[in-house]
């Protein structure tokens, strides 16, 4: 074994920049009426300062996730329905089928981050409480047997991802109640099907991590509970798969 | 040459008791002691790859990434093998995706180390001989070959590889993707891969991932390749 060149000091803290940005001065895109007009999303503020989420997440993960990551979803998300409007206009089946994963993998890119900023909040929020969801918390003790078990599981479910991918906890209706399932997806692909409710989320990608975390995806797993937004988490619990993807009509 | 190593990768999952000779893995690199994949040693420094690769993303790649791989392989193909044992068939099953993700890591990992090399030890130096009249006549240059295959890296939605692969049926080159740690089996030859998984590039070029792509043209070794070309 070769002897490392540089030894594993503890991770970039370069950005000594307080940065209190809130992200907010995106660039409005042009919205067109016109026939071939497509729906222009555009990046939703972080409803927390980039250094917020410290030191659970460090400031600049969140920023380069928020500003550069997630902007390059909706950018691709843009130039991907624009093209598919154009392909609708003339009529182009094959365009519009051939656009279609485009659509899917940045689109779920999108929603996915977007749900995420909004089911995480700064550790000493009194939302980063489990006892902020009642009902939600409720319905985990019955589904699990205790909040432990249930964090366990999710965990474990993080932990198994074969690449990039999400884990979800996510509300099933259409049975008599509904229920409550951890579901994990791979890449970008979003919780969007029929009856299923995304309570939150955990970007299991490793650039959500990789700056402060390294390869120990395990800590960062363990350290997300403390930014889990359970306030954010029982609203969409007790509300509908609409109410929980609101936000995505107010980038728009 | 990835037959060998399949074969060899197999054997070791399917019988993990029985010795199996190293140096019929087919790669120089990868080690099996006692039926167990063991972490190749790195033909080059971890810094040696500098400015194109850090050697901080080389060591933790090499040494943490890789590791687990391994690891998790051997525990797998335990698992497997007491599976096995007890013809417990849903067991053997459900350990395949294992097999697979972590072997392929194993697999993938060890390939990658060898087509990289320093510049000081010929990376860079473009390919000759019959590789490079085959990648001429697919797609007309080098240069040509780079840019189609720097697509295909951006054009990877998640984790996974892109790969020169020679089909074993054609024998022509063609660019391959491939997810997570899917490995270039079968019909297909691996000959050059690029690793565009996040953590092979994060910590120097963050999400500007088309400046890693466009550099680590400065390290490959195309006498690996070579070498891997029938
Ligand atoms: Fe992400
Ligand atoms: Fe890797």
């Amino acid at each position: 074994m070769r002897s490392p060149s540089s030894s594993l000091v503890p991770l970039l803290f370069l950005s000594s920049i307080f940065i209190s940005v809130f992200a907010s001065e995106q660039l409005q895109q042009p919205f067109q009426f016109g026939e071939m007009s497509a729906p222009m999303y555009t990046l939703p503020p972080l409803p927390y300062a980039y250094n917020a989420l410290e030191p659970h997440i460090s400031a600049q993960i969140m920023e380069l996730h928020h500003s550069k990551h997630h902007q390059t979803y909706i950018t691709n998300l843009n130039a991907a329905l624009k093209a598919q409007a154009e392909a609708v206009h003339t009529s182009d089946i094959t365009t519009q089928v051939s656009l279609q994963q485009a659509i899917r993998f940045n689109a779920g890119g999108h929603i996915n981050h977007s749900l995420f900023w909004q089911n995480l909040c700064p550790a000493k929020s009194a939302d980063a409480m489990s006892s902020s969801a009642p009902q939600l918390v409720k319905q985990i003790k019955a589904t699990w047997g205790d909040e432990e078990k249930f964090r366990d599981a999710f965990k474990a479910s993080l932990l198994g991802i074969q690449g990039s991918g999400w884990g979800w906890l996510v509300k099933i209706e259409g049975g008599k109640e509904p229920r409550l399932v951890i579901a994990t997806t791979k890449d970008q692909d979003p919780v969007v099907g029929k009856g299923e409710v995304p309570i939150f989320g955990v970007d299991m990608w490793e650039h959500a991590y990789y700056l402060q975390y390294l390869n120990g995806k395990a800590a960062y797993v363990e350290n997300i509970w403390n930014v889990i937004n359970w306030k954010t988490a029982e609203e969409r619990y007790l509300g509908s798969q609409a109410d929980a993807f609101k936000i995505l009509k107010a980038s728009l | 040459m990835s037959a060998i190593l399949r074969t060899s990768a197999l054997r070791s999952a399917l019988r993990a008791s029985a010795p199996t000779v190293s140096t019929r893995a087919g790669l120089a690199g990868t080690t099996f002691v006692r039926g167990k994949a063991t972490l190749p040693d790195l033909p080059y420094d971890y810094g040696a790859l500098e400015p194109a690769i850090s050697g901080k993303i080389m060591e933790l790649h090499h040494s943490k990434h890789h590791q687990t791989y391994v690891t998790s392989f051997n525990n797998a193909s335990e698992q497997l093998a007491d599976a096995r044992q007890r013809e417990d068939i849903q067991a053997q099953i459900v350990l395949q995706p294992l097999i697979n993700f972590h072997g392929g890591g194993h697999i993938n990992h060890t390939l990658f180390w060898e087509n990289l090399a320093p510049t000081s030890q010929g990376g860079g130096e473009p390919p000759k001989g019959a590789l490079s009249k085959a990648i001429n006549d697919s797609y007309g240059s080098l240069d040509a070959f780079k840019e189609k295959f720097n697509a295909a890296l951006a054009g990877i939605q998640g984790s996974g590889w892109a790969w020169l692969v020679q089909d074993t049926q054609t024998e022509s080159v063609q660019i391959k993707t491939y997810a997570n740690q899917d490995p270039v089996v079968g019909q297909f030859r691996p000959i050059l891969g690029i690793d565009a998984w996040e953590h092979a590039y994060y910590l120097q070029y963050q999400n500007r991932k088309a400046e890693y792509f466009k550099a680590v043209w400065d390290v490959v070794n195309w006498k690996a390749a070579e070498k891997r070309f029938k």
